[in-house]
């Protein structure tokens, strides 16, 4: 790397600059390095950690040695572990709930501009977030309960003289998708804040030049606002990712064994089964799928930061 | 190619008025300026007229159409603004294109129109760069370009050179006059420069709070302002004035008295001034219509009085004088070679041809 231009005054040889990195990498060793890497050796272990995972194994099976727990992560689906399912139904949340919440923040972020009562459209919108999940998930169980003089999609559709469904006992994928609407309700005000500051932030001449120009409202947004804010959209669209993979309170208040994800996938090894094994195992493949959309992060950032 | 006309046209945003009842008729092909200091009305006027901005009340007619209710894509017009507004995520050559593939021109004729307006504007090299890539008269060109690509009805420019430095501004300021002589289009612009109005303008609307002041030629409104904030505004550096001034008839002749000096009023302006005597009177006149006794025109109606110098500021071609008498300050447009020393008196020769008095009431120009 090219050494940036440091006045002579300012120079403070090799040794001086780790002193002052030393606290925030001490901190970062205790809390991050050490419990990534202890994450990892016993991810590799048996249920209590008394031996390798493939200990246990039996002769006629498959079996993956010390990386047993990953063998099960990506082939056990049984009625009290589906793992399998579980990373099907992550992949779910991922193709629903990031294109959710940024097309519809995108909407909402172009609409509320519009309205008269902005700043009151906003904050309604957004409200959601400050509700935590687990009362969102509340709250829809409200609208999902089975009995239509509690939920209210019921009711609607038995009043409009169908019958009521026990929504939250679907199969998936639709029970899935009935979770995944509320992170959307939630997490839509978040995207759109954020997309609403970069629409902003385009000049207001460019927006007039390109009406003048003959552009309508279509072809304003598609190829005049959606080109200049992809930097954001594309922060947008991985910060919901990262949010997705971790998903998890919504899923265990609500949800069954067949609306399972990744993240409750593990705390269930962790508080039922008691297999700290196969919970690391699993929290070491939540933490691989990550890492890629954080490089992506971050090298974007440095892109940014670079053109500055 | 088309005329414009504002009607009665009234620009109100809740209480405040940016536009009053503006009425200007503007033939096909002229260059018009509209010129002012800031918040006159002038850029809402031309908005207004791109469809940017909705009209209160009056119409705006684009040749014989009224465009009110028309959407800035559908009026014919093209617009440079100040800032530019290019697209910052087209090169320049999509930025040129954009306005003609919205209007589903054939790929051909774009391609075609986009070179041959890029060569005219010795911007060819630059096509397939980003506009952050260009200089702020490289941006500018690119700007021009994409307006006139479009071969629009009518041209709006909103301050087009104010983000330019001073050499650049002159440059374009030219390169803008030459345009208009070349497309024979009609072209708006916009600026809080009078120097600009002066050079480019055809004819000049100075509007003042929403209203306009006057719209003339440049020499008109500089010979015959009719109004002491026309007469003040248009010239650099400003016209001098004498409020309270004295307006009499002695001895066969008629004066001005400024209450510092006297002053002889030519014999062509007794019939005009007579009616106005004895009425509050502002006298007006230009620095350089007041020149050093050395150095004084051959044409003028001199009139001589006496004053202290203050400053003097050597311009090279001129020396720009700042005289005193009695505690009230003018300037005047001296001969470089007259001589003269700060802290001194001297004579100082009014031309009163050029002369102007105006009502102090009404601000009117007696004329």
């Amino acid at each position: 790397m090219k050494r940036p231009d440091v006045p002579h005054i300012m120079r403070q040889g090799r040794l001086i600059p780790w002193f002052y990195l030393l606290p925030a990498l001490a901190i970062l060793t205790i809390y991050v390095v050490y419990p990534t890497v202890r994450t990892f050796y016993v991810s590799l272990r048996n249920e209590d950690s008394s031996g390798w995972a493939g200990d246990t194994c039996n002769d006629d099976e498959t079996c993956f040695g010390v990386l047993e727990n990953y063998h099960k992560v990506f082939t056990e689906d049984t009625a009290g572990a589906k793992n399998v399912t579980s990373l099907y139904n992550t992949a779910r949340w991922l193709v629903i709930v990031v294109p959710g919440t940024v097309i519809l923040g995108l909407l909402f972020a172009m609409i509320t501009d519009r309205v008269r009562y902005t700043a009151a459209a906003k904050a309604i919108i957004f409200m959601p977030m400050a509700i935590s999940f687990v009362g969102a998930a509340l709250i829809w169980g409200f609208v999902y309960d089975s009995d239509e003089k509690v939920g209210l999609l019921n009711a609607f559709l038995v009043r409009l003289g169908f019958d009521a469904r026990n929504w939250l006992g679907l199969a998936p994928p639709s029970g899935t998708f009935l979770l995944t609407v509320i992170a959307v309700w939630v997490w839509t005000g978040f995207t759109m804040t954020l997309l609403a500051a970069a629409i902003k932030s385009i000049p207001g001449e460019v927006i007039e030049a390109s009406r003048v120009d003959g552009a309508n409202e279509f072809q304003l947004f598609f190829r005049i606002i959606l080109p200049q804010i992809m930097p954001t959209v594309a922060v947008v669209m991985t910060t919901m990712t990262i949010n997705t993979l971790k998903m998890f309170d919504i899923v265990w208040v609500m949800g069954g064994r067949d609306t399972d994800v990744i993240a409750t996938r593990m705390v269930s090894e962790l508080t039922e089964s008691r297999d700290f094994g196969m919970a690391a195992a699993i929290a070491v493949v939540l933490i691989l799928l990550t890492i890629p959309v954080m490089v992506y992060n971050v090298r974007r950032f440095t892109i940014e930061e670079a053109r500055r | 190619m088309a005329s414009v006309t504002y009607r009665n046209v009234t620009k109100r945003w809740g209480d405040v008025t940016a536009v009053r009842n503006l009425s200007i008729e503007i033939p096909d092909g002229e260059f018009l300026v509209f010129v002012g200091p800031s918040g006159c009305g002038k850029s809402t006027s031309l908005r207004m007229l791109a469809g940017l901005e909705e009209i209160t009340e009056g119409e705006i007619l684009i040749g014989d159409r009224v465009v009110n209710n028309v959407a800035p894509k559908d009026r014919d017009i093209a617009m440079v603004f100040q800032s530019y507004a290019l697209y910052p995520h087209m090169t320049v050559y999509d930025n040129m294109a954009f306005g003609l593939r919205l209007r589903r021109t054939p790929k051909q004729v774009i391609d075609e129109r986009v070179r041959e307006v890029a060569a005219s504007l010795g911007i060819e090299q630059l096509l397939d760069r980003r506009p952050r890539q260009l200089s702020g008269g490289q941006r500018q060109r690119v700007a021009v370009g994409r307006a006139i690509v479009r071969e629009p009805a009518v041209f709006l420019l909103d301050e087009p050179l104010s983000n330019l430095d001073a050499k650049l501004r002159v440059e374009a300021r030219a390169f803008i006059s030459k345009l208009h002589q070349r497309l024979g289009t009609t072209f708006i612009y916009v600026t809080h420069d009078q120097t600009e109005a002066m050079t480019m303008g055809q004819r000049i609307a100075v509007l003042r709070a929403g209203e306009l002041m006057q719209i003339d030629s440049p020499s008109n409104l500089y010979d015959h302002p009719s109004n002491v904030f026309v007469a003040g505004f248009i010239g650099s550096p400003a016209m001098n004035f004498f409020d309270n001034v004295d307006l009499f008839e002695e001895g066969g002749k008629m004066w001005v008295d400024t209450g510092y000096f006297r002053l002889e009023v030519p014999e062509a302006r007794y019939d005009l001034y007579r009616p106005h005597m004895g009425k509050q009177l502002t006298f007006g006149i230009r620095p350089e219509a007041i020149s050093h006794p050395n150095y004084q025109p051959a044409d003028i109606r001199p009139s001589l009085i006496e004053a202290n110098v203050d400053v003097v500021e050597l311009m090279g071609n001129e020396k720009i004088v700042y005289l005193e008498e009695s505690g009230k300050t003018f300037l005047a447009r001296f001969d470089p070679r007259a001589d003269i020393t700060v802290g001194q008196r001297t004579g100082a020769v009014f031309n009163m041809a050029s002369m102007h008095l105006f009502d102090q009431e009404t601000e009117q120009a007696l004329q």
